[in-house]
């Protein structure tokens, strides 16, 4: 029976078959609807993608304020945006892995110091030029520059000497750094004429689609770049747009109401509705973004251990999850990285919500009194909620949490990173190293729990530069440990990605290192005929 | 005659001048009162502090208020509203297309909203106390006490996600045209309707029902003409001064008050223009929308102004 029907659903994906007759012969055979309909979806899959056609997403994150400058990107829809008109050197697969793009290879010397770039030979521009090592050296110059405004400064910052030689780039760091290679695919790195010194703003990289319309805050649009490298593999529809729309209900009905086929940032505390809508498939990624609430190590009461430990065994992460994500997610393990990460160790134990033992370390730590708690509704959606929850099961242990709401304008600036106890959130890096290294580390700008371990940073930096991948492991594994057991945070969940997509849409795969398919959506998927 | 009206109109539109220096002076104020710096919401979480001291520098963050007070006033008085701090556009090209939209909106609005208030308030006094009167007053009322983002969501439900007639969101823009235009504000245009239209037909019909109690009312009554043509030729041009106030106050509210309706439907106006920049502190962009915004509630209450002394005999012939 099976076998009649996938060669029928390969007949409805051809095109010689009506959807409507293949689904009245599912149901003749005693098929549900839904399994036909997984079968019609992956035979369209196998049948290849279909070109042409006009593929729109609605997403957040886009102000009429943005620029094209890909070393300005912060929002959404700019990184969705650059990912179709841009390319990179390398970007991560949706198992962790790199895959190369404009780099061929990247090779070390067995120090981890010296790198080589291998440029892909025949890459075309928008411009019709062809993209050369010179032009990747002065994007990566562009963006270390220590007077750039680069959100990619931080990371560039190991980089000690560059040089071209003929197709090759060859960068020497200051320290090792086996991760140097995920580095390069950070989405702010798209290779730009002459790295872009000319014109940053100019839209124009080798991706799959040119630009054709930039009205920031309002709507991009992109052309399909005939010349583009991987043809085969991206860009399906000949126009691309995306549709700037902020609000979540708006987002929600224009694509019930089909003007968009897919959407980004669907609200937890929506999903089972939009759900429910005909045509309407939810598409979840579990990904490194987390939500940490932050303690300062070194601010009193939080400089005691004991007292971190209560407060971590206070939270009953399982509730969270339940409530705030609607379990569109996982439970945290009071450290920064989770299964999505190369070299992650799952066999640490998770901590669980355990009042009794949170009451011993609360009374051994002999504090007294109610601890403040800051919040605000921009920390992460639900973060109010969050606190609040939060409050309760400290209670449970006899700990007293006294609330205070910020205000969102300026929580970036006056709460985060300045007051000793807070909500946050991390949008995760690719490797551990990044993640560490961001925020946790000694000298690290973003260190938001003021964890200061002269034998932590040492950790840090020998797991940075080892190439052994089994050792490496095991000291991502200790540093875990630690950060687990000692570390000033509270990691109640790490967040799913979850979009949607419309009627007919295929070739979507999700990706844990970005929503929209790592920022591919627009590029690899198309439109049922 | 002419003089002492000339002089009358002069006076408010010097007035309406002072009031504007007065407002700059006050957004100047406000935008500098407002916490955080520029800098760090431009970078948002992920500023270093290298990043942050290079574009304080770049944007000139280190002056002091009124100097760069001064500067602004003096850009604004020569057309040049500066560049926006965190994309480096041209503000007043920037703002020309989003005012252009802005006004479409309205317009539409306004061309719906304003003869059918006018004409609904006629009606509720034609059938004063009827049940027609009551119909006309009790659902305009209530379209008014919904907060409009609720009518903004009815009508998307509705029209947009359940029947598919209209669009959902309304993004416009250049090279559009005119009739795929007109469909895309076709339900931001209904909801701010709707949120006007109580305002104006209210006050169009007490000010009517004021002037039936006159005795030349009772006059044309006598004299046997219809009650209709009473009310359309004798009462509405006597009423008309503080109809047309009404009447401006909302188209005011048209203009400035639309923030909601837009982001609801996506419209790429001045109201979000105004949002997406307060949210980025970009300062110069703030105080020329709020200055927009100043200018044209003071444009139409000074054109109201003008109209009730127009067409009042006592205020056009002061003794």
């Amino acid at each position: 029976m099976s076998n009649e029907l996938e060669f029928l659903s390969r007949y409805v994906a051809k095109g010689k078959l009506s959807r409507r007759d293949f689904l009245g012969r599912a149901a003749a055979l005693g098929v549900s609807a839904t399994f036909a309909n997984n079968l019609l979806a992956s035979a369209a899959r196998a049948e290849g993608p279909i070109k042409g056609g006009h593929l729109k997403a609605g997403l957040q994150g886009g102000e009429s304020s943005n620029v094209l400058d890909p070393a300005l990107n912060l929002s959404q829809v700019n990184f969705n945006f650059g990912k179709c008109w841009g390319e990179l050197l390398v970007d991560m697969k949706p198992d962790g892995t790199l895959e190369n793009r404009i780099a061929e290879a990247i090779e070390s010397s067995p120090d981890a110091k010296t790198w080589t770039l291998k440029i892909r030979k025949g890459i075309e521009f928008h411009n019709g030029k062809e993209v050369t090592a010179d032009d990747v050296m002065a994007t990566i110059e562009r963006h270390a520059d220590a007077n750039s405004k680069s959100a990619a400064l931080g990371i560039l910052q190991g980089i000690d000497t560059m040089k071209v030689d003929g197709s090759e780039v060859i960068i020497t760091l200051k320290d090792p750094n086996a991760d140097f290679p995920y580095l390069m695919a950070d989405y702010h790195l798209v290779i730009q004429p002459n790295g872009g010194k000319d014109d940053p703003n100019a839209g124009i990289s080798a991706g799959p689609y040119k630009v054709t319309v930039n009205e920031p805050g309002v709507r991009y649009g992109g052309e399909k770049f005939a010349n583009y490298w991987q043809g085969d593999k991206l860009g399906h529809a000949d126009q691309i747009e995306i549709v700037v729309i902020n609000d979540p209900t708006a987002r929600m009905s224009a694509l019930q109401g089909g003007q968009v086929h897919m959407i980004n940032r669907v609200e937890p505390k929506i999903v089972d509705l939009l759900k429910r809508a005909p045509g309407v498939t939810i598409q979840a990624a579990s990904g490194r973004g987390f939500y940490p609430f932050n303690m300062f190590c070194d601010t009193a009461p939080f400089d005691n251990n004991d007292l971190r430990m209560a407060l971590k065994l206070a939270m009953d992460r399982e509730e969270m999850l339940d409530k705030i994500l609607r379990g569109y997610g996982e439970v945290g393990n009071d450290m920064p990285v989770n299964r999505a990460y190369p070299l992650f160790s799952d066999d640490i134990e998770q901590r669980k919500f355990d009042p009794e033992k949170a009451a011993e370390y609360y009374k051994k730590s002999g504090h007294s009194g109610s601890i403040l708690l800051r919040t605000s509704e921009v920390a992460f959606p639900g973060a109010v909620d969050a606190a609040q929850l939060y409050q309760q099961s400290c209670a449970k242990a006899g700990i007293k949490i006294e609330i205070k709401r910020e205000p969102g304008d300026g929580y970036w600036s006056e709460v985060w990173n300045k007051q000793p106890f807070s909500l946050s959130y991390w949008g995760g890096r690719p490797t551990q190293d990044q993640m560490y290294s961001t925020a946790y580390i000694s000298s690290a700008d973003w260190n938001d729990t003021r964890w200061k371990r002269p034998e932590f940073d040492k950790m840090v930096i020998a797991a940075r530069g080892e190439l052994d991948e089994a050792k490496r492991k095991q000291m991502y594994r200790d540093i875990g440990v630690m950060m687990r057991d000692e570390g000033g945070l509270i990691v109640p969940f790490f967040n799913q990605y979850i979009d949607a997509t419309g009627k007919g849409v295929q070739g979507w795969v999700s990706n844990p290192n970005q929503e929209m398919c790592n920022g591919y959506a627009l590029a690899m998927c198309w439109l049922e005929a | 005659m002419s003089s002492p009206i000339l002089k009358l109109v002069a006076q408010r539109i010097a007035l309406g001048f002072v009031l504007l220096f007065a407002v700059s002076v006050l957004i100047f104020v406000g935008t500098q009162i407002l916490p955080g710096d520029v800098a760090q919401s431009i970078l948002g979480q992920a500023a270093t502090p290298e990043a942050l001291a290079n574009l304080r520098a770049e944007l000139g963050l280190n002056e002091p208020a009124y100097l760069r007070y001064l500067h602004w006033l003096g850009g604004v008085l020569t057309g040049d509203l500066g560049t926006a701090l965190t994309s480096g556009h041209d503000i007043s090209d920037s703002i020309g297309g989003r005012l252009g939209n802005t006004l479409f909106l309205a317009a539409c609005a306004a061309t719906i909203a304003v003869p059918l208030a006018i004409l609904l308030g006629l009606l509720a006094v034609r059938y004063q106390n009827g049940p027609i009167d009551k119909l006309i007053s009790a659902l305009a009322l209530a379209s008014t006490s919904f907060p409009e983002f609720f009518i903004g969501y009815l009508l998307i439900y509705f029209f947009a996600v359940k029947w598919q007639f209209f669009p959902g969101i309304s993004t416009v823009y250049d090279g559009m045209p005119f009739l795929d235009r007109l469909q895309a504000v076709v339900l931001p245009a209904t909801a701010l309707t709707l949120v006007v239209l109580a305002h104006m037909m209210r006050m169009t019909r007490a000010a009517i029902l004021n002037v039936m109690q006159s005795a030349y009312i009772e006059t044309a009554e006598l004299k046997g003409l219809k009650p209709f043509d009473i009310i359309r030729k004798h009462a509405l041009p006597n009423a008309i001064a503080p109809v047309v106030n009404v009447v401006m106050l909302n188209l005011a509210y048209l203009v400035v008050g639309v923030v909601v309706i837009e982001v609801i439907f996506v419209y790429p106006g001045m109201g979000q223009y105004l949002v997406d920049h307060v949210a980025k502190r970009d300062v110069p962009v703030v105080q020329a929308v709020g200055l927009i915004f100043a200018a044209v509630y003071i444009l139409l209450n000074i054109v109201a102004d003008i109209a009730s002394i127009l067409a009042n005999p006592r205020l056009r012939h002061p003794k």
